[in-house]
């Protein structure tokens, strides 16, 4: 029984395709790494799913008790602290507003943030901050599923790898399923079980490779060595550095 | 909860400590007014100080604070009544593009026919009441705040937006956590230039409606050749738009603007 399931998903802006005949199952758990080159439609995908773009064929069907999302960018109130931020969805759910003070400082620990920057305003954080508020945020809400759409892609990278690991332990805690957009090879064998790719023109899924062993105990040398043999050898992968600017969407 | 009173207070001294740069400003203005006093004689410009004393004079009154109220009332009206009128209709704009459309010239139109034209139009339908001045004062205002107010839906972060979506929001919470926190910003500096606009509007449709109030005043003034009577109640015109100006807009608005003074990082805060 999966708890995401996408079947014959298309879809085109403007009478042009960018989705066609995309079907994808993620089971309870799960981290799946959706990896492909630019403008191959994988935002477009990952929007569909998590339910902010309704797609013009197929259809979603969601097994999940409750979702979340992590955006590129960490998109966050502007007007508000932090601790306002993480607690916004929590808002929405109509939760109270101790319980709401209490939940999300809770999240903002599990993220490691420092809880003397919580009534700081985004404007005062540096991005890594705010990165991390938002997962703090899509944590706080206690998803079974969370969407991560290139969170981590205007990171430097020891930053990113901080993240990527944070990201690792909270789903190894929380146990929740996930689908993670990436155009990183290496992050999506660091921290998924399964990586998918998709088509370069996003006719359907390209592929997919299982990842032995957990995220998070795999050493950093068989981390590289599968990236190396997946773009050496592996003709799934050929295209995944393709890059057609005029199709990024 | 303490810690919360103890930044208000704190945020409050800081925005009364503020006021010196303003009577900085307002003494600067005094001394080239002097100045002027100086250089051409009491007759054609009075003193800044004749100038108090006259308004003294005038305040000390009791008819003048009802002269001054009338006008005050009948601004304050004006203003209400565009803000509500220009933000409801600028949310409707900014958020259906069609509705945009149309209005846009319509904005065009209004903004461009010159205030004293509708006085003499007002004046035709409405006679000598306090309608023709708050008809007037709506008819300048309204479009300075319908403008503001769909400026800010128009650019409003989409990407917040989607956000919301993904995290369950349906349209009205969208539109109550985020469009209307939003506008915010922009519909502040819209009120407060409305509001000078009603002030001036107000007392130039009275001078020429004929209806009393401040504008009455200035009417008679200038029929007395009493330049020093006109320049205070000139003044206390003024005093009446600082008041509502900062009693009212500026610590509603500052309310709404922390995050912007948080950004800051260091020097001089508003």
């Amino acid at each position: 029984m999966s708890v995401l399931s996408l079947s014959h998903i298309g879809h085109a802006y403007f009478g042009r395709t960018v989705l066609d005949r995309i079907d994808l199952d993620v089971e309870p758990g799960e981290m799946v790494a959706l990896v492909g080159p630019s403008g191959c439609g994988k935002s477009t995908l990952i929007h569909i799913a998590a339910g902010i773009v309704e797609p013009l064929r197929g259809t979603v069907a969601a097994g999940y008790r409750r979702h979340a999302m992590v955006f590129q960018e960490p998109r966050l109130l502007p007007w508000a602290t932090a601790r306002d931020n993480i607690a916004y969805p929590l808002r929405l759910a109509g939760i109270r507003a101790r319980e709401r003070r209490a939940r999300a400082g809770a999240a903002a620990r599990r993220v490691a943030f420092d809880a003397v920057d919580l009534d700081k305003y985004p404007a005062e954080l540096s991005g890594g901050m705010r990165q991390r508020v938002a997962i703090a945020r899509a944590l706080g809400v206690d998803p079974d599923f969370i969407f991560f759409d290139e969170p981590f892609t205007a990171l430097d990278a020891a930053l990113k790898r901080r993240m990527q690991d944070l990201v690792i332990d909270a789903a190894r805690n929380a146990r929740f399923a996930a689908l993670f957009v990436t155009h990183d090879l290496m992050e999506a064998v660091r921290i998924a079980h399964r990586i998918v790719v998709l088509d370069v023109a996003g006719k359907g899924i390209a592929g997919q490779r299982m990842l032995p062993g957990e995220p998070g105990t795999r050493e950093d040398s068989d981390v590289f060595a599968a990236v190396q043999a997946f773009l050496k050898r592996d003709p799934l992968f050929r295209h995944i550095h393709d890059v057609n600017e005029r199709r990024v969407a | 909860m303490f810690e919360a009173a103890l930044s208000r207070l704190g945020r409050m001294g800081s925005f009364l400590w503020a006021g010196w740069s303003g009577l900085a400003g307002l003494a600067l203005l005094a001394a080239l007014w002097q100045a002027g006093h100086e250089a051409y004689g009491a007759f054609i410009l009075p003193s800044p100080l004749e100038t108090l004393a006259a308004g003294a004079a005038i305040l000390s009154d009791g008819r003048a604070w009802e002269v001054a109220m009338l006008t005050c009332i009948r601004a304050v009206e004006g203003f209400a009544v565009s803000a509500l009128a220009g933000a409801v209709s600028g949310l409707a704009a900014g958020y259906f593009p069609a509705t945009m459309r149309l209005a846009r010239p319509l904005v065009t139109v209004l903004l461009g026919v010159p205030p004293i034209a509708w006085i003499v139009l007002a004046m035709i339908w409405f006679g000598s009441t306090d309608g023709t001045v708050v008809v007037t004062v709506v008819v300048a205002a309204a479009p300075l705040v319908f403008v503001g107010v769909a400026e800010g839906v128009m650019t409003r972060d989409r990407g917040l937006d989607d956000m919301a979506r993904a995290f369950g929001a349906g349209p009205v919470q969208r539109l109550i956590t985020l469009g209307l926190r939003h506008v915010a910003a922009h519909l502040f500096p819209a009120l407060a230039v409305a509001l000078g606009m009603a002030f001036k509007v107000a007392v130039m449709a009275e001078l020429l409606a004929n209806v009393g109030g401040i504008g009455g005043e200035l009417a008679r003034s200038r029929a007395n050749l009493d330049v020093a009577a006109a320049l205070a109640w000139v003044t206390i015109a003024v005093a009446a738009l600082i008041v509502v100006e900062y009693g009212v807009v500026h610590p509603v608005r500052s309310e709404f603007e922390r995050w912007r003074a948080a950004a800051q990082p260091w020097g001089v805060k508003r």
